[in-house]
């Protein structure tokens, strides 16, 4: 892999150079301890320290509420008509969130291709960057806390410089671009790189052991600590719109004022709301609400080992910091296994 | 920047195919078979599927649900589609006029595993409206008879009036090739001239050795359960007892996540699972 050095000083003019790719994204601050993926236009605006955005990435490539077809009474549903899709740099990305794209580019390809999320998804480049664990992140558990691909070009921190790895060679364009504002990488740069890398590896202050969660997860499937978490759920959902790899959507068709023709919509869905199982007749095949909070996990944890070979979760520490009844991920997984040492 | 493979030409799974309603043929109280074409005479000709197989329909304006396909592959043509009005789409399908404009799109699902069941005896037991899968695979045996040995279906309904495809199957009583075996719970009108009793009962009436039969079994919850117990007395190997499932399904191909069971897309690994499947999977049955 091509690795060069971008001193800070040149960032900001490295950004401004972006923008001849497509329009820079990049995190910013929403308020005091928030932060969201948002058009950027002067650099300075970006808050290269930031934790979490409230969103992941999902919200540019399978978006929150998305328009499938046109329909009318005669003619029945049609494919909406080919648009020019604009294209985007995202700068700054955190190594979970990459992850998470990856584990989305899984769930929408395979034999049925969803061409809405791949149409936007491959006009977009990703620029990452590395972070500072806070007291939320546990992605050192997840073995997403470092990446080697998924990036076009991914920024690590070393001091007074990013070290810089392409990725791809749409990545190695835009270091060929801006040229004169990169350097080549010394003896120093790399001991600094790995310095860096082994204090923020140091740094992790949570941490869960999920090797062997898929079969403890099979173990405490009556577990009591599922009636628990039921009793705590507000079934509100926040968790799966948070979630960077929740790709669960539900479909609708909405009428005109004609009421002859409309749209066929898909938007985001929870397994946490009470109508995620309901069938035509009535039944619910999960009506009580403890069952969907199990479901939530054991897909995470279970089911999507069993699918695509690893979990879905990449300890991004957002369902939890976003819960609104104070349920932690990390506390669940520890109660399931002190439950089976027991 | 993701290149993926062949985004840009890709079909779109999720685009339903126009086809027509060509025929609507009441059953029984608040279900209807449903005959259906493509629009597009390739499509016609080329659409086939196994049965056990489904299909999503949509009802423009209204929405789509999916469908067990009730018609057999080896009667190309048209599908057809064994509907009970019992919810917003289906409402709204009972409602259309004569020769409307649906959607269509599939055949999705496994269906079942025909070419396991090859050179085995068949038993197919369906209560109510379970019977429209079984259909699907009744038909395809019927109609490759060689390929199987005994055939055998059992088929419950609560009384005379309720039974579905009555007149079709009542013909296949003196079929020599096929045992019919109908029951219903209760026959106030007194001229039934079948089974009267539960669809277990007809396990008297007879012989299975499970090492060489497939059983599939399709209806309510509650008839699954004394089937299965009639079935595992008579020590069924549990992967030669096979089921189809119902889940909410709102994309028919692995993505929306309604149908997950366990570790299981109904759509995508089921909607036929056998038994084994079925208590190794959390929350199936």
């Amino acid at each position: 892999m091509r690795i060069v050095k971008l001193p800070k000083k040149n960032l900001a003019e490295f950004i401004r150079h972006l923008s001849s790719f497509g329009e820079v994204h990049a995190p910013i601050n929403k308020d005091e301890r928030s932060f969201v993926f948002a058009p950027v236009t002067d650099p300075s605006e970006i808050e290269l320290n930031y934790t979490r955005t409230i969103l992941p990435l999902k919200k540019y490539f399978f978006k929150p509420v998305d328009i499938m077809f046109n329909f009318c009474a005669d003619k029945g549903y049609e494919a909406l008509a080919e648009e020019e899709h604009k294209k985007y740099v995202i700068f700054g990305v955190h190594p979970c969130d990459i992850h998470g794209l990856k584990i989305l580019d899984l769930v929408f390809s395979g034999r049925y291709v969803d061409s809405y999320y791949f149409n936007r998804r491959s006009c977009a480049y990703i620029i990452g960057l590395d972070c500072i664990p806070d007291d939320l992140c546990f992605c050192r558990s997840t073995g997403t806390d470092f990446v080697d691909s998924g990036f076009d070009l991914f920024l690590s921190d070393i001091d007074d410089s990013y070290l810089v790895r392409v990725g791809t060679s749409s990545g190695d364009d835009m270091v060929n671009a801006a040229d004169s504002l990169f350097q080549e990488v010394e003896k120093a740069d790399r001991e600094a790189y790995k310095r860096k890398s082994s204090q923020r590896r140091e740094s992790f202050q949570t941490e869960v052991q999920l090797q062997d969660l898929p079969e403890i997860m099979d173990l405490e499937y009556q577990s009591q600590l599922w009636q628990e978490m039921g009793e705590k759920c507000l079934s509100c959902g926040t968790c799966s719109m948070v979630c960077p790899t929740c790709y669960c959507y539900a479909v609708f068709d909405e009428l005109n004022l004609d009421s002859s023709s409309g749209q066929r919509k898909r938007r985001w869905d929870s397994c946490l709301f009470k109508d995620y199982a309901l069938v035509a007749g009535g039944y619910n095949f999960r009506g009580q609400r403890s069952s969907r909070v199990k479901n939530r996990y054991f897909h995470k944890q279970r089911g999507f080992v069993s699918q695509y070979g690893r979990p879905s979760c990449v300890g991004c520490g957002r369902c939890k910091a976003y819960c609104p009844a104070g349920i932690d991920i990390v506390e669940v997984v520890a109660k399931l296994r002190s439950q089976t040492r027991a | 920047m993701l290149k993926h493979q062949n985004s840009p030409k890709t079909q779109n799974p999720y685009l339903p195919h126009p086809a027509r309603i060509i025929r609507t043929l009441p059953q029984i109280p608040e279900h209807q078979l449903f005959q259906i074409r493509f629009e597009d005479q390739e499509l016609v000709k080329s659409f086939t599927y196994q049965p056990g197989q489904f299909v999503m329909l949509s009802v423009i304006g209204t929405g789509e649900a999916p469908f067990s396909i009730s018609s057999s592959p080896t009667r190309p043509g048209i599908i057809e589609l064994c509907v009970r009005r019992i919810g917003r789409v289906t409402d709204a399908l009972f409602d259309l006029p004569p020769n409307s404009l649906v959607g269509i799109r599939g055949p999705y699902g496994n269906g079942f595993p025909i070419e396991q069941l090859e050179g085995n005896d068949l038993l197919l037991v369906a209560g109510g409206l379970g019977v429209a899968p079984l259909r699907s695979l009744l038909w395809y045996a019927l109609d490759n008879r060689s390929k199987f040995k005994n055939v055998i279906l059992m088929y419950g309904a609560k009384n005379p009036d309720d039974m579905l495809f009555k007149y079709e199957l009542l013909n296949l009583i003196d079929r020599a090739d096929v045992k019919c075996l109908l029951t219903v719970d209760r026959d106030k009108s007194g001229i039934w001239k079948a089974y009267i009793g539960v669809v277990t009962k007809l396990f008297e009436h007879v012989d299975i050795n499970p090492a060489q039969t497939y059983s599939a079994i399709c209806g309510p919850e509650i008839m699954f359960k004394f089937v299965l117990e009639k079935l595992l007395q008579r020590n069924f190997p549990k992967d030669r007892i096979l089921m189809s499932l119902e889940r909410n399904m709102q994309c028919g191909v692995g993505k929306c996540g309604h149908c997950m069971i366990g570790y299981k897309y109904t759509c995508l690994d089921g909607p036929i699972f056998n038994y084994w499947d079925a208590i190794n999977l959390p929350e199936m049955i």
